[in-house]
């Protein structure tokens, strides 16, 4: 849209005067750059607003837009948040959710970069296709397979169980991982490999010594990931986890949160900023590698 | 520098042990490193893939195991007008949701490939509504969805007088149906707009000076440089979006949980509510695996998009 208004001015300008671009005049920037980019960061950002600024804010302002301006809090509590820590299992759930999320990244951390070696660097015959069926796992949607996986998870006496999250949360994050390893292992030159083998390294000392330490950025990136997408996976957790101590975050303040006809909005809200926190403060501390393993993987 | 100092060593163990010498054949060491992924990946995805499809067949409930019971699951879908509902709105939401994510998500990309002050920055803010949990954020939804204290009927009734009554987002068919679809495209945004913005920087800024040296529109630009450059990315990145928004459950689910009237199930929570909470697991599974097809024909409309790129550029695949 932006461009087919900017094209009768874009072409006299560029006749006018052919050396300056029509984009870099102030006013036109301002309307067709900043303007529509602050829009998108109000509209992307206001629910999370909407969601810190409810969690402090006393029910009676809460319930009342007459009196107080719905977008400011007059007399901020921490009522909420106290309610959810210690009338609640809240910190129980945290708990619970933080040892998922790291048993499940460590399993596919492990499994995946064993396999992405495999695939990538022992080159045996079909590792095209292991790569490839890997990659193929990933479009398996979760909604295609908590039916029967929640059997499975019964026949092996895990249900109820934390342990099964950790064991079935690997089915998505290590055809992800694998693959961001690979293209990780590709840009690490096999020269200083053959170098190691020739000294009489062996296969698994090249792959400790050598090759890991110099992937280690993909290895930040694909533990990140996975551990934003454990922390955040909800359909598995909510199918497998009955009793309300060993729920996730999310599931949790879903169904043990939500209550009768009147919902606690204030208590509802403040769960799911503190559920939040932990991936937003994750995320602010490594984004460049989220940005570059979101945009590395689609690229390959 | 380490492997220097690592040769003599190794050269000492290599004699005596028979277990490295094992983990240094080559044919073992493939099978061990793949032996854990492949081997999740079997139990916990290969495996329930195959029982779903048989599930599927069958007549099975939560604590009876079922019979082989033919097509008999899928002529009653057939018959059903809650799976005709689920069917409809899961294409429904699918096919507005991503078209939306992606009309805005290449804008938006489009906006951030310029140059600017915090940009970097900026991209940080803007990828948050894709890492927060998903269901954390439909709860924000829903409690600005709320019919009461709804902060957008509040914008519009009490600040703008646009309205005189509040908006019922979430209590009718469709307009519960297009706020669930509202929030899937705030969500999806964040993703298709990076995503996209790392193809963009890859389109080289020659193409666009010689295109402009020979006089062509911004439109000109964008349609003839911009777009088919951005082809293969797109098709991808489109085939991600539409398997999980064709499958999404968790937005439906926190939000409406297929209400008013079972208006907005989508066919994974119809599963998940027939399968999981009303424990015909077989029936259940008959949904899921009905899903299937539509995710072959999206996957195929990814292929096709390479494909074509390939044809186009007359080289093979990098």
């Amino acid at each position: 849209m932006t461009d087919t208004a900017a094209q009768p001015t874009a072409v006299a300008d560029a006749k006018a005067a052919p050396d300056t671009m029509a984009w870099d005049s102030g006013l036109r920037r301002l309307m067709m750059i900043y303007l529509p980019l602050g829009c998108f960061v109000l509209i992307l950002l206001f629910p999370f607003y909407w969601m810190a600024i409810t969690s402090f804010k006393p029910n009676a302002e809460l319930m009342n837009y007459k009196e107080h301006n719905p977008f400011w809090i007059t007399s901020p509590t921490l009522a909420h948040i106290k309610h959810l820590l210690f009338d609640t299992a809240y910190p129980r759930w945290l708990w619970t959710t933080m040892l998922v999320a790291i048993g499940a990244t460590t399993l596919s951390l492990i499994a995946s970069t064993l396999a992405a070696y495999a695939i990538e660097r022992l080159r045996f015959r079909g590792s095209p296709y292991v790569g490839l069926g890997i990659y193929m796992a990933y479009l398996v949607p979760p909604s295609i397979l908590f039916i029967p996986l929640a059997t499975v998870v019964v026949q092996f006496g895990l249900f109820d169980s934390p342990l099964a999250l950790i064991l079935v949360y690997p089915t998505f994050l290590v055809p992800f991982c694998t693959w961001l390893l690979i293209g990780y292992f590709k840009s690490i030159p096999y020269e200083l490999e053959e170098c190691a083998l020739v000294d009489g390294a062996t296969r698994l000392q090249i792959l400790r010594r050598i090759t890991l330490p110099l992937a280690v950025p993909g290895l930040i990136s694909a533990g990140i990931f996975s551990f934003t997408l454990s922390w955040n996976e909800f359909i598995y957790a909510l199918a497998f986890i009955q009793s309300g101590a060993n729920k996730t975050v999310p599931v949790a303040i879903l169904t043990e949160l939500v209550t009768g006809d009147v919902y606690q909005w204030g208590a509802l809200m403040a769960g799911s900023l503190l559920g939040s926190l932990p991936v937003a403060i994750f995320y602010s501390l490594f984004v460049d590698y989220y940005v570059s393993s979101l945009t590395g993987a689609v690229k390959e | 520098m380490s492997v220097t100092t690592l040769s003599p060593t190794v050269l000492i163990q290599r004699q005596p042990n028979w277990l490295v010498r094992l983990f240094d054949y080559k044919p073992f060491l493939v099978v061990m490193c793949l032996a854990p992924a492949i081997g999740l990946l079997a139990v916990f995805l290969t495996y329930p893939l195959g029982l779903g499809i048989w599930l599927a067949f069958t007549d099975t409930t939560i604590g009876r195991k079922g019979e082989f019971i033919g097509l008999e699951n899928f002529q009653y879908l057939l018959t059903d007008s809650l799976w005709w509902n689920a069917v409809f709105y899961s294409v429904v939401y699918t096919g507005i949701a991503t078209f939306g994510k992606f009309a805005l998500g290449f804008w938006l990309a489009l906006l951030l490939n310029n140059h600017f002050p915090f940009k970097s920055l900026l991209r940080a803010i803007i990828l948050l509504p894709w890492i927060v949990p998903t269901v954390l954020s439909a709860l924000a939804f829903w409690w600005i969805y709320d019919p009461q204290f709804s902060i957008i009927s509040y914008l519009l009734v009490d600040v703008l007088h646009w309205r005189t009554t509040n908006i019922d987002f979430l209590g009718s068919p469709w307009p519960a149906r297009f706020s669930l679809i509202a929030a899937n495209i705030w969500r999806g945004i964040p993703f298709v707009a990076i995503s996209l913005l790392a193809g963009l920087q890859t389109i080289s800024p020659s193409l666009y000076e010689a295109a402009m040296l020979d006089g062509a529109s911004a439109w000109q630009r964008f349609r003839y440089i911009t777009f088919p450059m951005m082809m293969p990315i797109l098709a991808i990145v489109m085939t991600f979006s539409i398997i999980f928004t064709f499958t999404d459950f968790q937005l439906v689910y926190a939000i409406t949980r297929g209400g008013p009237g079972n208006s907005t199930h989508l066919l994974a929570t119809l599963a998940f509510q027939r399968g999981i909470a009303g424990g015909e697991l077989g029936e259940g599974a008959a949904i899921a695996v009905s899903m299937i097809p539509f995710l072959v024909f999206a996957t195929l409309f990814s292929y096709f998009g390479l494909a074509r790129r390939k044809w186009q550029q007359g080289e093979a695949n990098d």
